[in-house]
């Protein structure tokens, strides 16, 4: 076994319609490390997530996730080990309730009912919505929402989470507990975002991406105090290290 | 359009009621729903100029709104909103059939306005059944209980995505509706290209959000088979339940209970 | 389009329950068979789509009165016919269930009506040939519009026997065509022109998604088959056996109620509330009741007597066998049709 738990090594996917939207990307993330994957809207921060769960198989280049290189035959071992935390929680949320929801995942694993049950709870009560389990998904506010989203992947244990746009759509304080749940979990973690505030508090490490390329990939604070490289791939500083407009101090 | 979003206010507003707990919400569904069945059978079986025998049902139905906590209120409100289309089909029929029946003093009754009568009666007591059975057992419930009762679990779980998708789908239309009608400028009604646009624009939508939630599945080990926790336990008290409502039902069919009354009335007086 | 529960007896809604159930049945056991199970979610959407659609109304052209989408053949042409048959069942179910469109005695009738015709008839014999495996905007215009007429129209023929079946309505079979055929000619138009609209749209952003449907083959020969032989068998069966309780109180009011209810779906398709109503009206009796003899005049009494039970009546049992009969004949004539296509392509 590897000590790097996702090895990507060129990977290259190019669409139906001929868009190359990922085209040549290698890293490798280490057990428990927080990696953020930023860029700009259509910089192929999607493509490259749709193979970490083996939605899209490498038409050239390779994935490995823990033991297995990503092949169809190692599909279902890999989404067991990676868990994706969707950015529209309302389409991972499909079932009639918040607790046959997080059900879901368990009972297609063939566990026992009583295994069921105990990790439906831990799930729930790890997220904080234990009180929400017969609650139909749409009746939920946005927070609580990504919160049992968050819950449908912990009950399934993975060792990797996976997560796009996880604080889109939350209000201030919603997004603040959120993130304070992540940091709380001991999983490896990949999250692509926007919020490059959140990056600052939950990543020690950032890869940014642009047109389907790696442009920098290392420690968070020396990438976000580049300035010129956040500005050739279409971002920006946070805004915490941005310079204060009222008295232009860091 | 507003009989639409009004109709999604009182489906939340079931929802609702159905979250809430009481001697009927604790029944097994399948009791509900097989004994919602038994009812509607008996109802609508009546001949077409039944009325007082058809009373005892609708005290049937009190009753248990009253166990279950469903506010005649609302059910009224429902009826009331509903009733127009009964009343002017049922309308034909003082119309057509001018049939005298019965003298009450000197007002001729037509079997067209007993039929008449007949129809609205019906109409209360099947949609007040529906509504019951949903307002104490809720949507999902049902459909778990139709799939035990041998609805092919496919159609169920089709039912359950529907109504779990239905309150996300229609906000997002309403919102491109509501989008291009800021910009309608008081102009109502859509021609059909604006309408295939709107219309298709949601359509792609709609495809795009299936095929994340099919990805959400994948993820979470979906092979095909949608496994629900099964927590559905009959009781004793369950098939009692339903033995004794069942009875009920069969005996208020088959007895004029309103006659009887009426008789034993009449013959106890002088 | 709906069919009322008012024209219906129970030995026809009985027979077509069973059809519709045998078809669900089916379509069931096809659909889950079926290896791609991305249509599971997707027709789980699409069905909350009609729901979000049918809330936004267009202008129908030169009329002024306003339209909304039917989607029957929508459904049909995304999902193939039996995810699609599905999917129209669980709308109409939830129609008849918290919007008392429809009726429950004629959620067969409308099932069957409004899922049957698009989805194995105008579908798989219009539709897909007309279109191929390489849509166009002219062959999806003229598939899409001949489909959605076609479909209406075979919709409207059901409606019209099984209302002249029950003997509810003694409207003569002639007038009753005349009156339901034509109306339903223009909704049909209007359907297929607005189900051309928003598949050419769809054909035009990504085109993907048809071809996609086009080359998956969910209908094998063996399932059309197995279908139609299934709700033939059924519903000669019920037929039968339900005519024979069956008894029918000839009343000459409803065809002009039918004639009112085909005209009121025109301007307004979904205010089919009154069809749940409506249909309690004549129902027929099992057992001999005198609702209105305890109002004091026994004199009264003989007046509302109905049949006694069972009515072992030559003349319903007649009705409900020649409806299983002429679905029977139907389901040969499709399987005939499908034979031919098959040799021919």
């Amino acid at each position: 076994m590897s000590h790097h738990i996702v090895e990507v090594q060129d990977l290259k996917h190019t669409y139906p319609d001929n868009t190359a939207a990922v085209r040549g990307i290698s890293f490798r993330i280490h057990h428990g490390e927080s990696v953020a994957v930023v860029g700009a809207n259509g910089a192929g921060k999607s493509t490259l997530l749709l193979h970490l769960n083996g939605y899209l198989t490498p038409q050239s280049g390779t994935v490995r996730i823990g033991d297995f290189p990503l092949t169809r035959e190692t599909v279902k071992d890999i989404r067991r080990t990676v868990g994706m935390i969707f950015q529209d929680p309302d389409d991972q949320l499909f079932m009639p309730t918040v607790y046959e929801d997080v059900a879901f995942g368990p009972l297609n694993l063939g566990l026992p009912a009583e295994e069921v049950e105990q990790r439906v709870q831990q799930a729930l009560s790890r997220t904080g919505v234990e009180h929400l389990s017969e609650r139909p998904p749409y009746k939920l506010s946005g927070g609580e929402k990504r919160a049992v989203a968050i819950a449908t992947v912990l009950a399934m244990s993975p060792d990797i989470l996976v997560m796009d746009e996880p604080t889109s759509n939350l209000d201030p304080r919603s997004r603040r507990s959120l993130i304070e749940l992540l940091a709380g979990f001991h999983h490896t973690k990949i999250i692509a975002t926007h919020d490059l505030d959140m990056v600052m508090d939950l990543c020690e490490r950032t890869i940014v991406i642009h047109e389907g390329r790696i442009t920098a990939d290392g420690p968070t604070a020396a990438i976000f105090s580049d300035d010129q490289l956040l500005r050739r791939s279409h971002l920006e500083q946070p805004l915490r290290m941005q310079v204060c407009p009222v008295c232009s101090k860091r | 359009m507003a009989k639409i979003e009004s109709a999604f206010v009182d489906l939340s507003y079931l929802d609702t009621l159905a979250a809430g707990d009481s001697v009927v919400h604790r029944l097994d569904p399948r009791v509900k729903v097989v004994t919602t069945a038994i009812f509607l059978l008996c109802v609508v079986s009546f001949d077409k100029y039944a009325i007082a025998a058809m009373l005892p049902f609708a005290l049937f139905l009190i009753v248990i709104m009253g166990l279950g906590g469903v506010p005649a209120s609302f059910v009224l409100k429902k009826l009331a909103i509903t009733s127009p289309f009964a009343v002017m089909i049922g309308i034909f029929n003082p119309i057509f059939d001018q049939h005298i029946v019965l003298h009450l003093g000197p007002l001729a009754v037509t079997g067209g306005w007993l039929s008449f009568l007949s129809i609205i009666l019906r109409f209360c007591l099947t949609v007040t059944a529906m509504l019951v059975l949903i307002a104490t057992t809720g949507f999902n419930a049902v459909c778990m209980a139709l799939e035990r009762l041998g609805v092919p679990k496919i159609f169920a779980v089709q039912m359950l995505m529907l109504y779990r998708y239905i309150f996300v789908l229609v906000e997002e239309g309403q919102r491109m509706h509501r989008a291009r009608a800021l910009r309608a400028f008081g102009r109502r009604g859509l021609d059909m290209k604006t309408f295939a646009h709107l219309v298709g624009q949601l359509l792609l939508r709609t495809i795009d959000r299936g095929q994340r939630i099919h990805l959400a599945m994948l993820c979470r080990g979906f092979d095909g088979t949608i496994r629900i926790r099964q927590q559905l336990r009959i009781t004793g008290r369950d098939i009692g339940t339903l033995l004794l409502s069942a009875i009920v039902l069969i005996a208020m069919r088959q007895l004029n209970l309103a006659l009887l009354l009426g008789q034993l009335l009449t013959d106890s007086l002088p | 389009m709906h069919m009322a529960d008012a024209l219906l007896s129970p030995a026809i809604g009985g027979t077509m329950w069973a059809a519709t159930a045998t078809g669900i049945a089916v379509c069931a056991k096809k659909v889950q068979k079926d290896l791609d199970d991305s249509k599971i979610p997707l027709m789980g959407v699409l069905g909350a789509f009609i729901f979000a659609a049918q809330m936004i109304n267009f202008t129908i052209p030169a009329t002024g009165s306003s339209g909304h989408l039917g989607g029957g053949m929508i459904l049909a042409i995304l999902l193939g016919p039996c995810a699609a048959f599905l999917t129209i069942a669980s709308v109409l179910t939830v129609q008849a269930m918290f919007f008392a469109d429809g009726g429950l005695l004629a959620l067969g009738c409308n099932i069957f009506n409004l899922g049957v015709f698009p989805c194995f008839i105008a579908y798989p014999f219009i539709y897909r040939p007309i279109v191929g495996s390489t849509p166009n905007p002219t062959r999806i215009a003229i598939g899409a519009t001949l489909g959605g007429i076609i479909g209406l129209q075979l919709g409207a023929l059901g409606v019209v026997f099984e209302t002249y079946l029950s003997g509810i309505s003694e409207l003569p079979l002639k007038a009753f065509l005349s009156a339901m055929l034509p109306i339903h000619l223009g909704i049909g138009l209007v359907e297929g022109l607005v189900t051309t609209a928003v598949v050419t749209f769809v054909w035009k952003a990504r085109p993907e998604i048809l071809q996609y449907s086009a080359l998956s083959r969910p209908l094998g020969n063996l399932g059309l088959r197995k279908v139609l032989i299934g709700l033939g068998v059924a519903a000669v069966v019920t037929g039968g056996a339900l005519s024979w309780f069956a008894s029918s109180f000839p009343d000459g009011l409803e065809w002009s109620m039918a004639k009112t209810s085909g005209k009121e779906e025109l301007e307004a398709p979904a205010s089919g509330i009154y069809h749940l109503l409506a249909g309690i009206q004549e129902k027929t009796a099992f057992l001999p009741d005198y609702g209105f003899k305890n109002s004091g005049e026994e004199a009264a009494a003989s007046e509302g007597t109905a049949p006694s039970w069972p009515a072992v009546d030559t003349g319903t049992t007649t009705a409900g066998l020649v409806g299983g009969g002429l679905t029977l004949a139907l389901a040969v004539v499709i399987g005939l049709l499908f034979r031919r296509r098959k040799q021919t392509l």
